[in-house]
């Protein structure tokens, strides 16, 4: 039977861009060009390894958001994924990680799945408790953060580096796996993936597709509330010396100054 | 006084720092109540104690160190079901995170991660946050359900506030769910002897500019003069030349300690948004327009293989 993968993937602002918030305190997706988050894409590619070395695999990828996040599922469909399932709604707008966890469970329920594999954060909201809570809501086993994940015969396992210790995990599929940064370099999408993308299906659904109410999500339905957003100030120029050779000693007259020697 | 919930970060009984921070933002709300599980649990109870515990519940089980995270999970709600909280905290590690994030799908409450600060208010507490690489500032609240909120190190000041800090057996079982992740082998890390990154007063970080594994020496000997933690730039990591535990930025750890110095760092957006929240921040770079110069307060502009050892003996002479 064929290894169903979902990878949940998220359309973010550039985080090179200038980022700002709007109006209503959500984050401001006009005036800066959107993306799929580069962390989502160690775990399209560890999906299509993980496909590549299995008999028979499916990769979809899944995401939630506005119009324009079709753009993050065509640039993982190129670097191969199979299909795509694009949840929108106005009713979304303003979910917070709950909402959006939830969201995401029940999409992943309908499209069915053996396996979900996420990115360790998103690169705007950087909570990087998703995958955890997808393991939560779907009540399968967790195996998250990893630097290196693979399945065989049903098990995933994989290593998990902590600031203690690196651990070796292994659970039964179903489950929710999140990789890190540090699992494989992702692949460029080549020209014939970027043609091939364009034929490939694009699923939409909305709420009502997911038997979700528009008060459990959304801005109204978050379940935190942002009181005020403000810009950090600046940093007061600093003082910049060139080493004419004694740059060390200038640097530690500085640092005794401030009393940290 | 309504009770706060404070999940305990140690190891064999010693409590990390970030618990005892926690500690102290968990007063400014309500009276604390510590949770502590795992392999010497008990023994947290004193450091506890001394900085505000008024009670210390503990437990201890293999499936802690046995398999990920959901025991965890489950000793904290058994906790919150006992103790009906008025906020959780818990120290923003990976698995804090992790532990936070699925107890608050449990008990039907918001979550906030991250926090940088913690403040009573009308309508519960207030957290502050850092984000779009520390651009901007937040303020915000959770709406729904018993406030969990995550917070990261070097958030508050550790004080002493002596409490009772009773010891009290934590009834915990283990639900369906805790035994489905395997640790099937643990290593631990080996300590360098220095601070934990996150935690640190002090980090001296290397960048490209140190060019190769082996010149990270240099940084190493300036961040033991000052008693320092060592971080390292992606461009760094990723070359091979320092673990990636020691990654400071976006896609490593974001740390906010006094004093920050950047060697050899040029600081795009990828690293200013895992240190931009330090107090001070220093950096020596032999390019002039690196854009790490618009943070700092005190720049060098030169070579690192040149100024960094002179600043190390500089300051080893006037430490005497």
């Amino acid at each position: 039977m064929s290894l169903r993968i979902v990878v949940t993937v998220k359309y973010v602002p550039d985080a090179t861009g200038d980022r700002h918030f709007a109006k209503d305190l959500t984050v401001d997706r006009d005036d800066v060009d959107g993306l799929l988050s580069e962390l989502d894409e160690y775990a399209v590619e560890q999906a299509l390894q993980i496909a590549e070395n299995a008999d028979d695999a499916e990769v979809t990828v899944l995401t939630v958001g506005p119009e324009d996040a079709k753009d993050a599922l065509r640039k993982a469909l190129s670097m191969g994924a199979d299909k795509a399932i694009h949840v929108e709604d106005d009713d979304l707008h303003g979910t917070d990680v709950m909402g959006t966890s939830l969201v995401l469970a029940k999409a992943i329920e309908k499209a069915g799945y053996d396996l979900v594999i996420s990115g360790m954060a998103s690169t705007d909201g950087t909570a990087g408790v998703v995958p955890a809570l997808l393991a939560e809501r779907l009540g399968v086993p967790q195996v998250t953060l990893l630097s290196e994940v693979s399945v065989e015969d049903g098990v995933v396992t994989g290593r998990r580096d902590g600031d203690t210790a690196s651990e070796q995990l292994e659970a039964q599929l179903p489950a929710v796996v999140s990789v890190t940064d540090q699992s494989g370099e992702a692949r460029y999408p080549s020209f014939k993936g970027i043609m091939a993308a364009k034929k490939k299906p694009v699923q939409a659904w909305d709420l009502s597709d997911l038997d979700i109410e528009a008060e459990e999500v959304g801005l109204e339905g978050a379940w935190t509330k942002v009181d005020s957003a403000t810009e950090r100030p600046a940093r007061t120029a600093g003082t910049i010396v060139t080493d004419e050779g004694e740059g060390g000693k200038q640097l530690a007259e500085f640092l005794a100054s401030q009393k940290f020697i | 006084m309504a009770e706060v919930l404070v999940y305990v970060d140690h190891m064999d009984g010693a409590v990390r720092k970030p618990t005892l921070e926690l500690l102290t933002l968990a007063r400014r709300i309500g009276e604390p109540v510590a949770v502590a599980v795992g392999a010497g649990a008990e023994n947290t109870a004193s450091t506890l104690a001394e900085h505000g515990a008024a009670r210390v519940l503990t437990h201890d089980a293999s499936e802690y160190a046995d398999y990920l995270v959901v025991p965890k999970v489950d000793a904290l709600q058994a906790a919150y079901e006992a103790v009906s909280p008025a906020a959780v905290l818990v120290p923003s590690s990976a698995e804090g995170k992790e532990i936070a994030a699925r107890l608050a799908v449990r008990i039907g409450s918001g979550i906030i991660t991250d926090a940088v600060d913690l403040e009573a208010g009308d309508e519960g507490p207030v957290a502050t946050q850092s984000v779009f690489a520390a651009s901007y500032s937040t303020k915000s609240r959770v709406s729904k359900g018993t406030p969990v909120i995550t917070v990261k190190p070097n958030s508050a000041p550790v004080e002493a506030a002596p409490a009772a800090g009773a010891v009290e057996a934590l009834a915990v079982s283990f639900s369906a769910q805790a035994t489905g992740t395997k640790v099937a082998a643990r290593t631990p890390r080996e300590s360098t002897g220095r601070p934990e990154l996150t935690e640190a007063a002090i980090v001296v970080s290397g960048g490209r500019g140190v060019n190769g594994a082996g010149n990270f020496a240099i940084i190493e000997a300036l961040a033991d003069s000052l008693g320092a933690a060592v971080g390292a730039s992606r461009a760094a990591v990723d070359a091979g030349w320092y673990p990636h535990t020691n990654q400071v930025g976006q896609t490593g750890k974001s740390v906010s300690p006094q004093l920050y110095i950047a060697s050899g760092i040029s600081g795009a957006i990828q690293h200013r948004a895992g240190m931009q929240t330090s107090k001070t921040i220093v950096a020596i770079n032999k390019d002039s327009e690196a854009p790490i110069f618009d943070l700092v307060d005190y720049g060098v502009v030169g070579d690192l293989f040149e100024v960094v050892p002179q600043l190390t003996e500089e300051i080893k002479a006037r430490k005497g």
